[in-house]
């Protein structure tokens, strides 16, 4: 569109963009991967298969998944919530959405393991029935899902409001339900951004640390995430089996990242 | 009675539904039925109240449970203090050092077109989809005792991992993408007319930068300062790794939090935590004002 020549400054500040994202991330990103490259194959499979680890990656996952959809459900609610319906204080409660985004993470964890234990607010209730939310698979579902929501409410928002009115009015002058319309009309238009917000959030989740070392409790085998596995063998000193791992969830981040991307520029097209 | 519904009776669609539109006029349908709408409000008002609105008010009630007394004690207690003003000096240093670079990305990446685009904007994003405590890995065997520069910083007296330095890295590469992710589509979006008109007045590149480009884009710009330092003074997972936890050393607010925690000294980390919380609730009332702000300019920009 423009014309490299017409404005100045191009030279100056692609290099210094360059050099900034070298030094700051390719090179910490070259560094891991040189030492993950230092084992053998069958060495990096020891590290990163043993029964330990494997119960760690499918906790990380297991739980991400569960809190994405959860995320993905409670996002839509209170997006269609905050774009069609009036009601006192809305404007308080959408920006309270945003709240997770700006609360450390570290406070979220803090606060969620003391509500959900026995004697907590929620917990004494919930306890009694057998949910435990604290210190349990449970919990690390739950933090999820306060750190993920607001990723799904504020990539569906937009799209939600942006939708015509006409495709509804149609539907409703040619006898749709109300559901119908939902399921038939609305929702396929939704999909592009609820599967955005969706893997926005799983990747979000998938990495998460300061939050999930507080209400998991971080036994082994049960309540032990991918990232704390990491951290428990760098205490080790242990640098090679944690690089290895970190590895792993390196790759995994990846295919989040290109998958996120593609779906951006899906949901850009359908627009 | 309204002719869509005359229409529908030979359809053998749902009948019932069909009834409730009679009655409901044409103009609204967009609308759901009343017990619709209340449900799903109350509904949404409900998971917020659990999931945002109880544990911000469970933060404060934990915080002051021993009396206020305990919690200014708290508060002023030395390492609480030095993990305050750490937090500080590594957030400001990590959002400046952030904040040239959005700028510099935004410039190049929405004034220019060259080959790699896509890919660079993609590689921006790579911050946000590392797990923090990679991060922390990454820097550890960048500069640790076993690390590739180690060695070379130790004989030259340089200290990096434990120690601010290392913080500050960190934290910059988690918050890189906030600015830039923020200018890019607000440049975008206000196109390059102006300076393209100054340019042809005869200013120079940096009279096009201070006297057109930022004032154009400083809200959005402010928009991202605000993102970006309320996740560098939060950031937990690659700061955990590379600080060593060093009390009234090296621990970072978060950090302390936790060391707070596994003391069982939980009305301390709860007069922490209450801090950190009045910050995320600041930058939500800047981040409104200033959102706002942001949206007019561009709205101005786009009527032009």
């Amino acid at each position: 569109m423009v014309n490299r020549r017409v404005l100045p400054g191009y030279r100056l500040s692609i290099t210094f963009t360059l050099a900034y994202l070298s030094v700051l991330v390719l090179i910490p990103l070259a560094a891991c991967l040189v030492t993950a490259g230092s084992l053998s194959w069958s060495q990096f499979v020891a590290a990163v298969w043993t029964p330990r680890a494997r119960a760690a990656y499918s906790l990380t996952f297991g739980a991400a998944f569960a809190a994405a959809t959860i995320s993905t459900i409670l996002g839509l609610l209170i997006a269609w919530v905050l774009v069609r319906y009036d009601f006192p204080l809305k404007r308080f409660f959408d920006s309270l959405v945003d709240l997770p985004f700006a609360l450390p993470t570290a406070v979220a964890g803090l606060v969620f393991s003391t509500l959900y234990v026995p004697n907590g607010w929620f917990g004494q209730f919930l306890v009694p029935l057998g949910i435990e939310g604290a210190y349990s698979r449970l919990g690390i579902v739950i933090v999820l899902v306060f750190i993920g929501f607001p990723f799904v409410v504020r990539t569906v928002q937009p799209v939600l409001e942006s939708l015509d009115k006409e495709s509804e009015e149609a539907s409703a002058c040619l006898g749709a339900s109300r559901w119908q319309t939902f399921r038939r009309i609305l929702l396929p238009a939704l999909y592009p951004a609820l599967i955005t917000g969706f893997a926005l959030s799983f990747a979000r989740a998938l990495g998460e640390y300061g939050s999930v070392i507080f209400v998991s409790g971080n036994m082994p085998f049960r309540t032990e995430i991918a990232p704390v596995l990491i951290v428990a063998k760098l205490e080790e000193f242990n640098y090679v089996e944690a690089t290895a791992m970190a590895v792993v969830l390196l790759s995994f981040s990846f295919v989040m990242l290109i998958v996120i991307n593609l779906l951006e520029r899906w949901s850009k097209l359908d627009r | 009675m309204n002719p869509t519904g005359e229409s529908n009776r030979s359809d053998p669609g749902p009948q019932s539904a069909n009834a409730s539109a009679d009655v409901v006029p044409q103009r609204r349908a967009q609308q759901d039925p009343a017990w619709v709408r209340w449900f799903l409000t109350l509904a949404a008002v409900f998971v917020l109240t659990i999931f945002v609105v109880v544990p911000v008010i469970a933060v404060f009630y934990e915080a002051f449970s021993r009396g206020a007394r305990v919690y200014f004690e708290n508060l002023l207690d030395p390492d609480t203090r030095h993990a305050v003003l750490l937090t500080l000096t590594v957030a400001p240093c990590a959002v400046l050092f952030n904040l040239v670079f959005g700028v510099a990305a935004a410039w190049a990446i929405a004034r220019f077109r060259f080959r790699g685009r896509t890919l660079l904007i993609t590689m921006i994003d790579i911050p946000f989809s590392i797990s923090p405590v990679v991060v922390g890995l990454m820097f550890v065997l960048l500069f640790g005792l076993g690390g590739f520069f180690g060695p070379w910083l130790r004989s030259h007296g340089i200290q990096i991992l434990f120690s601010t330095p290392g913080l500050i890295l960190a934290t910059t590469f988690v918050t890189l993408p906030f600015v830039a992710r923020e200018l890019i589509p607000v440049m975008e979006a206000i196109g390059p007319d102006e300076e393209l008109a100054a340019l042809s007045l005869g200013a120079n590149g940096r009279q096009i930068f201070w006297r057109i480009t930022l004032p154009n884009i400083r809200w959005g710009l402010l928009y991202g300062v605000i993102l970006c330092n309320a996740r560098a003074m939060g950031e937990f997972g690659a700061v955990y790794v590379v600080s060593g936890h060093i009390s009234g050393q090296t621990n970072t607010m978060p950090l302390h939090i936790e060391q707070l925690f596994q003391g069982f000294n939980s009305p301390g980390a709860f007069a922490v935590a209450s801090v950190l919380t009045m910050l995320a609730v600041v930058t939500l009332l800047l981040k409104v004002f200033v959102e706002r702000k942001a949206r007019q300019t561009v709205l101005e920009a786009a009527k032009e």
